[in-house]
């Protein structure tokens, strides 16, 4: 699956636009991008190949696809970085992030963004969670 | 302090008292539950003794075993699914059967533990079922005693309405960096995928519009006689530059030149356009709308079939919730808000009596059929 020496990312969205776009900023970035579009498609992919880094929508086919994927994820490869991207925010109650440790002990991912991504910051975030 | 029943079900009496020991005084609470729950156990050796037992006897959580001396656990598993208990059900197995551990998984168990487990592992286990169980039953309570959640749907609906401008804005920025090159022709998928959901924006606007108006109660509804085969009519021309970029041909079919119903004309103009809308949307290019309008004794029959992609059975079966948008690749470009067959169907259901039917071959086409009783 992988054709060169590039850090791979596995980015799982069901928003065909958040991965063009997020496809164009990470190949600028020099990554290979494999995707998939809901959370079967993800979980396959997770156990065909080990992606140096993992980008997953939250809300997709379940309201908690995201964390399910990066649970499993985290549980097949614990050293892979996990980045949850959602457009589910404050304002509507459902406050979630690694915020607090029951948090941290239940939501496996690294970071947890909102949509609406700015991607210099994001590209600082990859680059800190790669140690590049 | 509420109490949940424990069945353990293993053959080895060592594994089952451990277990017990492990339970004896160990509560699990949270921060958002209102009560500690304490675990009370029963233990059984086979799994013929755990589905009597289950059978006559309320069971909140079942730790599992597979490798028992008669059926084993997984059809243990399957019996309880069968009968829809309101069960939790954990496998204990040991590293050797992790496969069967997720092939129970996938079979509706919560979760597995691996076998031998530490006390703190069993735990920590027995802490995530309990969260799990709990909300089922809370969500289970609040769907029963008619509450829809209005939190939920708003959350959706934020989720919704932010989707589309992420997108756009995500483009803009491209462009307004140029951050595809220079070539001009390289943004117009870009300006194109905007403009789409834009358009999904919209309709979900539209919907939502719908909706707020199905709710604020029946007292704008203002009942005349309407011509359900006018109504049809009007539908067709509204989605005819659709059709038209599709290419798809639309015939309306009826066996008298009027159709009469005493309705609120709006109302019956969103069933109309839903189903038309539908037809054409998820049609393909050069296919074929038919819709007929007949009376059936104490009925009148409004269906409409399409040549379009079609739907599984599985698909059907999520068709009406709100916002469920049926995802596939063959979907994934249409925009839509997820909400009008559930706004067609309320209409219908609620205010008219009537129901909707839906039969449907994957790449063949749809038949939506609505059955309204007569009224005048």
């Amino acid at each position: 699956m992988k054709t060169s020496n590039k850090k791979t990312v596995l980015i799982v969205d069901d928003d065909i636009d958040c991965i063009s776009q997020l496809e164009i900023h990470l190949k600028k970035m020099g990554f290979e991008i494999i995707t998939g579009e809901n959370q079967k498609e993800g979980e396959d992919l997770i156990n065909k190949f080990k992606p140096d880094l993992a980008i997953f929508d939250l809300m997709m086919d379940n309201k908690d696809s995201g964390f399910i994927l990066s649970y499993k994820i985290k549980k097949k490869y614990p050293d892979v970085p996990v980045i949850i991207v959602t457009a589910v925010t404050a304002e509507t109650g459902m406050i979630f992030g690694l915020n607090t440790d029951e948090e941290k002990q239940w939501i496996k991912a690294d970071l947890y963004l909102e949509k609406g991504l700015r991607f210099d910051q994001l590209q600082v975030e990859i680059n800190k969670l790669l140690k590049l | 302090m509420a109490t949940l029943k424990v069945m353990i079900v293993d053959d080895e009496p060592g594994i089952r008292s451990g277990i017990v020991r492990i339970l004896q005084g160990y509560s699990v609470s949270f921060p958002f539950l209102e009560e500690d729950f304490t675990f009370e156990t029963i233990e059984v050796g086979t799994g013929e003794e755990a589905i009597t037992y289950i059978d006559n006897n309320p069971v909140d959580i079942v730790l599992l075993d597979n490798k028992l001396p008669g059926i084993f656990g997984i059809e243990v598993l399957e019996y309880i699914n069968k009968k829809s208990f309101d069960t939790s059900v954990m496998m204990i197995t040991s590293y050797a059967s992790l496969d069967l551990a997720i092939k129970a998984t996938n079979n509706g168990a919560y979760n597995f533990v691996p076998k031998p487990f530490t006390p703190l592992e069993l735990k920590t286990a027995m802490e995530s079922i309990t969260k799990h169980l709990y909300l089922r039953r809370m969500t289970k309570k609040l769907q029963e005693a008619g509450k829809t959640i209005r939190f939920q749907f708003l959350s959706v609906l934020s989720h919704e309405l932010k989707s589309p401008i992420n997108a756009i804005e995500g483009y803009l920025r491209i462009m307004q960096d140029r951050q595809a090159g220079t070539n001009l022709e390289d943004y117009d998928l870009m300006i194109n995928r905007s403009l789409e959901r834009i358009k999904g924006m919209r309709s979900l606007i539209m919907d939502m519009l719908d909706l707020t108006k199905l709710e604020s109660g029946k007292k704008n509804r203002e009942i005349v006689k309407v011509d359900l085969v006018e109504i049809a009519r009007i539908s067709m021309d509204t989605m005819s530059p659709m059709a038209i970029q599709k290419n798809v041909k639309m015939y309306l079919d009826t066996d008298q030149p009027s159709i009469m119903l005493n309705a609120d004309s709006e109302e019956i103009e969103i069933i109309m356009n839903n189903l038309m809308s539908n037809a054409v949307k998820y049609n393909k290019n050069d296919g074929v709308v038919n819709c007929y309008i007949k009376t059936e004794g104490d009925k009148i029959k409004i269906s409409v079939k399409d040549t379009g992609i079609g739907m599984t059975d599985d698909d059907i079966s999520k068709l009406f919730k709100e916002f469920v948008r049926i995802k596939n690749s063959k979907t994934k470009e249409i925009s839509g808000s997820g909400l009008g067959l559930s706004i067609m169907k309320q209409i219908t259901e609620d205010y008219y009596h009537g129901n909707v039917s839906v039969t449907s071959v994957p790449d063949l086409g749809s038949t939506f059929v609505i059955e309204l009783p007569k009224n005048c």
